[in-house]
């Protein structure tokens, strides 16, 4: 079978880009080479922008960087929050932080989670999922959710709500809050907001229950299509706590095989550099990750609720765990690979989500206020995290003036890169091949992407070239900038 | 809102150039507001939407600054389509966060992080031409066309976005009142 990642004769083919790929977070686009039958020769998804955090961050003093680093996505701008004060944590020799500071640290993570899983479910992925794929642009958005299913819509506006207002607690704000630095966290809650919090959380449990009773509906529904579609073997990796349990704050990494397998287990996060490498490719600002023991073409993995849900032993809260072998066994015991699964997955993480959060909010270290710990200084940093999207590494050197001096950052979306650049391949094969293309059918590549709910602004942090000209003028046509690069300047 | 006014739809493009999504973000922060926000406005091209590229618009809200050549074909476009043009949050108005690596040699940089970075297997930079140019800084927005509104925040308020965009369908001149101006 042809790979479709680079089509042997260029020349001559027809190019179709879909460009911006929409309802997606941040910038990126897919080109298709077609010949005249309109056989598919080629697919890529290419991360289109850049932006140089790993290099504009060196030399900046270590705790500007947790703050820093959210911009990187607004989206879940607090698994950078928390991933650079992790690893910041071991420069100021924060071994331990205080529970309060833990608890409050993973109360803000849960409200990101179920915020974020609210968004990418009802805001961006429920029109493919509940008008069809191919359905008319016009409707094809929230608002035609909200015109036609209007309950799914508004459950969808009041998890997001919930789950933001759970970070402005914590954080202070709803994007980019403050609230965690080295050592800690620099704020206590009240019990008149943990009060105002716990008041949510019986509506908030039920419209979980229904998110996860809708895309089971769903799957139901359209069984074998939705197994199939875009569907690619491959390993899968997370943390796991060190018992084996769901743990999206902290843990060990584990990987399996496409069949379940394990393949490698407990290592330490510090031990990350020699567990992933990572490939460039001409086309993408995007890095291509791999498990190094299997090497690039066998190595590639998933990450994401479909592979925390499968990767782990268990889910340490109750609802969510039933929820989850109630998944498991829809597929009767096999490892699930298929793109649509993310969304169930997703639904049942954000239930966890809700459970977590109220044994948070039900635990008397939450009000207390030792806040701070420390000990002696490191020079290495190394944080991971389970972000909406997947595993999220920050990695920071930092010298005795405390300035960092190297930086290293895998976001989440970028370790599914092989998986969704597979996902689309897959799926043009099957859908677009031989056939007139639609928007309908274009739209098909972009549910495959959307499954992996990518956040392409993180992804993004990365420089490149090209041997061009640009005159960026303003509006009296006077030159601004202008740039000029060739291939030997670069060299 | 004043009930004289004709009831049709401030048609809406809104576009991320070298932004994080945050200042959508906090767009959506109005939360249940958007229901009856609604009622007086329809999205045109939006990441929210499918519409890839805008056509007449009443209003046009841009997030993020210009970091490659095409940001700055994105922004050309929604000037030309839209009536009036906001430039939404820190990245907009002056470039942003983005905006530190503006004192930075690029050479520099593409080295540290497809050469020398940590864990690569085989470096290189990445040359296709589907990738847009990157240009040599990060410019804000007003630095290439008129904008008619800056909302100042990273991100603004939700309360301010509400608010401007109150004020704009109710025909009155936006004004954020005491709160609703900050710029962290
Ligand atoms: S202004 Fe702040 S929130 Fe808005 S795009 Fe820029 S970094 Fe993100």
């Amino acid at each position: 079978m042809n790979s479709l990642e680079k089509a042997e004769h260029p020349a001559g083919l027809k190019r179709i880009a879909i460009e911006p790929v929409s309802r997606v977070e941040g910038h990126g686009k897919v080109t298709i080479l077609l010949d005249a039958e309109n056989r598919v020769h080629q697919v890529r998804l290419h991360i289109v922008e850049f932006r140089g955090f790993e290099r504009f961050i060196q030399g900046r003093p270590y705790w500007e960087v947790p703050v820093m680093v959210q911009r990187l996505c607004g989206i879940c701008p607090v698994s950078h929050h928390l991933a650079a004060s992790k690893a910041l944590d071991q420069v100021v020799g924060a071994r331990r932080i205080t529970p309060t500071a833990e608890k409050l640290r993973r109360l803000m993570h849960y409200g990101q989670i179920l915020q974020s899983h609210a968004l990418h479910f009802y805001h961006l992925s429920s029109p493919d999922l509940l008008f069809g794929f191919d359905a008319p642009v016009a409707i094809r958005n929230v608002v035609g959710v909200l015109q036609a299913y209007p309950e799914a819509a508004k459950r969808g506006v009041m998890l997001r709500k919930f789950g933001q207002e759970v970070i402005r607690i914590t954080a202070g704000k709803r994007v980019h809050g403050t609230g965690s630095v080295p050592g800690g966290v620099n704020k206590c809650i009240t019990p008149e907001e943990r009060d105002l919090l716990v008041a949510g959380l019986p509506d908030v449990l039920r419209w979980a229950d229904e998110g996860i009773a809708l895309v089971a509906q769903l799957h139901g529904a359209h069984r074998e299509a939705w197994d199939r579609f875009g569907t690619v073997r491959s390993n899968l990796l997370s943390i796991v706590r060190r018992d084996g349990a769901l743990d999206l704050y902290d843990g060990v990494i584990r990987a399996r095989d496409a069949d379940g397998h394990i393949l490698v287990d407990g290592i330490e996060p510090t031990a990350y550099g020699d567990l992933i490498r990572e490939n460039v490719r001409s086309w993408s600002y995007m890095k291509f990750p791999y498990l190094q023991s299997l090497g690039a073409e066998h190595g590639w993995y998933k990450v994401g609720p479909l592979a925390r849900l499968q990767n782990c032993d268990f889910i340490p809260t109750p609802r969510a765990e039933a929820a989850r072998q109630a998944f498991a066994a829809t597929a009767g015991g096999q490892i699930v690979h298929a793109p649509l699964a993310f969304h169930w997955a997703r639904m049942i993480e954000l239930l966890h989500s809700a459970e977590v959060i109220a044994e948070l909010l039900d635990d008397p270290d939450l009000l207390k206020n030792d806040l701070m710990a420390s000990g002696p200084r490191a020079t290495t940093g190394v944080g991971i995290i389970e972000a909406p999207r997947g595993t999220l590494i920050h990695h920071y050197e930092v010298d005795a003036q405390d300035l960092v001096t190297q930086c290293n950052l895998i976001v989440s979306t970028t370790h599914n890169n092989q998986a969704m650049n597979e996902a689309i391949r897959e799926v043009a094969r099957e859908y677009l091949d031989g056939r007139e293309i639609t928007e309908g059918l274009l739209n098909h590549i972009e549910v495959a992407i959307r499954a992996y709910d990518p956040c392409l602004s993180c992804a993004t942090h990365a420089l490149g070239k090209m041997p061009l000209v640009v005159e960026l003028l303003d509006a009296t046509g006077a030159l601004v900038d202008r740039r000029v690069r060739d291939a030997e300047q670069l060299a | 809102m004043n009930p004289e006014r004709p009831k049709r739809k401030l048609r809406v493009a809104t576009t991320s150039l070298a932004g994080c999504f945050g200042c959508h973000m906090s767009f959506l922060d109005i939360d249940e507001r958007l229901i009856e926000l609604l009622e007086h406005i329809e999205f045109d091209a939006s990441p929210l939407t499918d519409i890839k590229t805008p056509g007449q618009c009443d209003l046009g809200l841009i997030e993020g600054g210009l970091c490659n050549a095409e940001n700055v074909h994105v922004l050309l476009n929604m000037r030309q389509k839209c009536r009036i043009l906001v430039a939404m949050g820190a990245c907009a108005i002056n470039g942003g966060l983005p905006a530190q690596r503006n004192h930075l040699d690029i050479r520099d940089c593409l080295q540290t992080v497809y050469l020398t970075g940590v864990g690569l297997n085989r470096g290189f930079i990445p040359n296709d031409p589907e990738l847009p140019l990157p240009l040599d800084q990060v410019h804000p927005l007003h630095d290439v066309v008129k904008i008619d509104y800056f909302l100042p925040g990273c991100p603004p308020p939700a309360d301010a976005i509400w608010q401007f965009l109150t004020d704009l369908i109710a025909g009155r001149t936006p004004q954020l009142g005491h709160g609703l101006i900050h710029y962290d």
